[in-house]
């Protein structure tokens, strides 16, 4: 790994995120243990979530968590102008990042006067954003991810693949076979053994780690409070043992107040793993104080906006009130052919393919993924939030065609079938010359199309296609009426 | 959200919003629907001049294109309502009816096209997909059909999750004489059509419909039914070119007694006749006329 550091993230993972959207799709669609991994994880997930949104009032859960974000987005300023005067008020220092560059650059100068040499770092989407860890390497220091699917990942050299379940892309005996690999774990499948193998190793890194990295789940504005929900325990370590403990949010995990708080809270372990509550909650207000047993000597927040003020300018706002809890994954059919990695970004999913082309990330054909969606809206009917992620991908499409971003083909594709549809006889003579040419087709394969020319080939390379009917309903109809009349 | 007509006394005449995909590909199933309903004491009008509803266009993006057709839309079957010639639209798909009576309004939620928003809504409020007007405002759930053997129902995306639909088709095959109903595993799972989807994203629109087969296979089911006919394409698509047994099947047919039990005959390559030749298959068929 030491060796890799002077390369770009793209080279050193076997997984290429930046290849070809259709070279990621096919990539995906071809690796076997990647549908067995998703099956198992996706469907568990969902049904959990249903299970445990079905044992209180998930309606009303929803509709209050979507009330409260509503009110965030509309007081957003002035909720973390409230935040940064607590926390500073509570001795910690809070810092302004207009994009990931800066951010970055926060973190170094932070990093380098604390003399930090170990970053131990909590799970966190805003840090994968940013792609911090390559930011730390570079400058020479050692970033070691502590949730356990995390460390996983970061041992094969891989990029998250899900919100909440980062390694869900792996199966047990992938995870076995990379232990034995890298951390000379003995052959089994056993979770107990591989967890404590792993455990081993990470409390070596905590007891020496100079600094803390998390994100945050969501930030108190009235206590000047970052919440981090994890249940392995690993981002309160992170947050209370190194030195300098930092958190690095997106301007819009914040909330009013301590109720609001406890309500995403409901929603996000609700949502996310089906829990009713996580196995921790750590909620750090300030550094430690004369008389603290614990705590970091610094605590730092970060504030990021990397392109989220600009799609709340855009009209995109709704997409702000996302609380990362995966939920929209774990339904989706899409993803649960795919997987996140063929999403070519951080964020995967439908949450992904909406805001993946709003944030200022690299990402290769992000035109492509506000089409890599039927639409069928299950993910808005799991969302805890509600947000309408159908209509928002329909709004993309529509802002590339406002913008002149869609192929020339397809723009003559529709003025034809605009041409064809507005006038009665241009639809009848274009149905009359489709029955004809169907035919055509369907008689030299035995009845059914089975090869039609490109673009359409893509549906008959596995589907076959009906021949146009030889008479239409309307003109059966107009001879049914005949044969009434003469009756 | 659509505020549905409330009728203070059942309809009785309603124009039939055939849908492009129907009166091209899918007559059988445009007969049936009429059929049923004239069978229910319901005068049917077909007005000629409906083309598409303009879903193809807004679904890629294409706003202007699918106001024209909305507009188009309006201007066709709005007089229909408005000089009393019919009271109600119906129409054999729950992914048309969502998009004149759900996505019109987006495509003129500028405040400049209020005018044609309170047309698309006040249309919407009398335009119904056919179960819906089955059992929500015709009150019925027994049709009369009989069908020998087993039937599953995929609940189609725009049906279930923009209209919820759910309960009215459930109940209408319920009553199907003759047939044994058997739950499909995932029915409320999308079947990967999605429109353009299935060709601009063919492979993971493949995989998903892959799925949906392997769960009418381990299903058991002869036929599974369905509201919109783009879907049964997709389906059936998949399920012919594999040569399975099963086939899906737009339920107007199976309310209108109309689907026999394919014979399990043919040889795996060719698959069974129906499956294999839908809409090229002789469209003279015994009919029972019972008009009123």
């Amino acid at each position: 790994m030491a060796t890799a550091t002077a390369t770009s993230a793209a080279t050193r993972s076997p997984i290429d995120l930046y290849a070809s959207y259709s070279d990621r799709v096919r990539t995906a669609l071809d690796n076997q243990h990647l549908k067995t991994a998703l099956n198992r994880s996706t469907i568990r997930m969902s049904n959990q979530r249903v299970a445990s949104l079905a044992a209180v009032d998930g309606q009303l859960l929803r509709d209050q968590t979507r009330q409260m974000k509503e009110y965030v987005l509309r007081h957003l300023p002035d909720l973390l102008e409230q935040f940064e005067a607590n926390i500073v008020a509570n001795g910690g220092q809070v810092h302004w990042a207009r994009d990931a560059d800066e951010a970055n650059r926060i973190v170094l100068d932070i990093a380098r006067r604390a003399n930090t040499q170990k970053v131990v770092k909590a799970k966190s989407m805003a840090t994968e954003e940013i792609h911090m860890n390559h930011a730390l390497e570079e400058a020479g220091m050692v970033a070691v991810e502590t949730d356990l699917g995390e460390y996983i990942i970061q041992l094969a050299n891989e990029p998250p693949s899900h919100i909440v379940a980062p390694v869900i892309h792996k199966r047990l005996e992938d995870i076995s076979q990379l232990f034995q690999e890298k951390l000379d774990m003995p052959p089994t499948f056993d979770p107990e053994v591989m967890c404590s193998v792993a455990r081993g190793k990470l409390r070596q890194e905590f007891l020496t780690a100079d600094m803390g990295v998390s994100g945050c789940n969501f930030a108190i504005a009235e206590t000047g409070t970052v919440c981090i929900v994890t249940n392995e325990g690993n981002g309160r370590m992170v947050s209370t043992m190194p030195r300098v403990y930092v958190a690095l949010m997106g301007l819009e995990k914040i909330v009013p107040t301590v109720e609001d708080a406890i309500l995403q809270y409901q929603a996000l372990a609700r949502s996310a793993t089906g829990q009713q509550c996580t196995v921790y909650l750590s909620m750090t207000s300030g550094p430690r104080k004369p008389g603290d047993t614990e705590g970091p000597q610094e605590f730092h927040v970060i504030i990021m906006d990397n392109g989220r003020s600009d799609m709340l300018a855009r009209g995109y706002g709704e997409a702000l009130m996302c609380i990362r809890c995966g939920a929209c994954l774990n339904v989706c059919p899409v993803y649960r052919e795919i997987g996140g990695h063929a999403y070519g970004s951080t964020y995967s999913g439908p949450i992904g393919a909406v805001i993946s082309p709003l944030l200022p990330a690299h990402v290769t054909n992000p035109e492509k993924l506000p089409h890599a969606s039927s639409l069928c809206g299950a993910c808005r009917d799991a969302c805890p939030v509600k947000i309408d992620l159908p209509r928002l991908l329909l709004d993309l499409r529509a802002d590339q065609v406002d913008d002149g971003d869609t192929a020339w083909v397809d723009q003559q594709a529709m003025k034809g079938f605009l041409f064809a549809m507005q006038d009665r006889r241009r639809y009848e003579q274009a149905g009359k010359l489709a029955s004809l040419g169907s035919n055509v087709l369907a008689a030299l394969s035995g009845g059914n199309i089975k090869y039609m020319p490109p673009p359409l080939s893509a549906w008959t390379e596995s589907r076959n296609f009906p021949a146009f009917a030889k008479k239409s309903f309307r003109e059966q109809w107009s001879e049914r009426l005949a044969r009434k009349k003469s009756i | 959200m659509i505020h549905r007509k409330t009728f203070a006394t059942p309809p009785r005449r309603v124009a039939l919003f055939v849908t492009c995909m129907v009166d091209m590909l899918y007559p059988d199933v445009g007969m049936a629907t009429a059929e049923l309903l004239e069978r229910l004491g319901i005068e049917v009008v077909f007005p000629y001049e409906q083309t598409c509803c303009g879903q193809p266009a807004f679904n890629a993006g294409y706003r202007d294109e699918a106001r024209t057709l909305a507009l188009r839309f309006l201007d066709v079957f709005e007089p229909l309502l408005k000089q009393g010639v019919v009271d109600a639209i119906v129409a054999p798909s729950g992914s048309c009816t969502t998009m004149t009576s759900h996505f019109y309004s987006v495509l003129f939620e500028d405040p400049a096209d209020s005018a044609a928003r309170q047309r698309a809504e006040r249309l919407a409020a009398v335009t119904f997909e056919l179960t819906e007007f089955l059992v929500d405002v015709l009150g019925i759930t027994r049709t009369g059909g009989r069908f020998e053997g087993k039937l599953a129902y995929h609940a189609c995306c725009h049906l279930l999750r923009e209209l919820h639909i759910h309960e009215q088709p459930r109940a209408l095959l319920a009553n199907i004489e003759g047939a044994k109903v058997v739950e499909l595993n995932g029915a409320e799972e999308c079947c990967g059509f999605g429109g353009l989807f299935s060709v601009k994203n063919s492979g993971i629109s493949s995989a998903m419909g892959q799925r949906k087969c392997l769960n009418v296979a381990q299903s058991g089911a002869d036929v599974v039914a369905l509201c919109d006919v783009s879907c049964m394409t997709h389906i059936n698509g998949l399920l012919s070119r594999q040569a399975q047994h099963a086939r899906a099947v737009h339920i107007a047919e199976i309310l209108n007694n109309q689907v026999a039990l394919a014979p399990q005959t043919g040889s795996p390559q060719t698959g069974s006749p129906q499956a294999d030749a839908p809409g090229s298959a002789p469209v003279e068929k015994p009919r029972r006329w019972q008009d009123h």
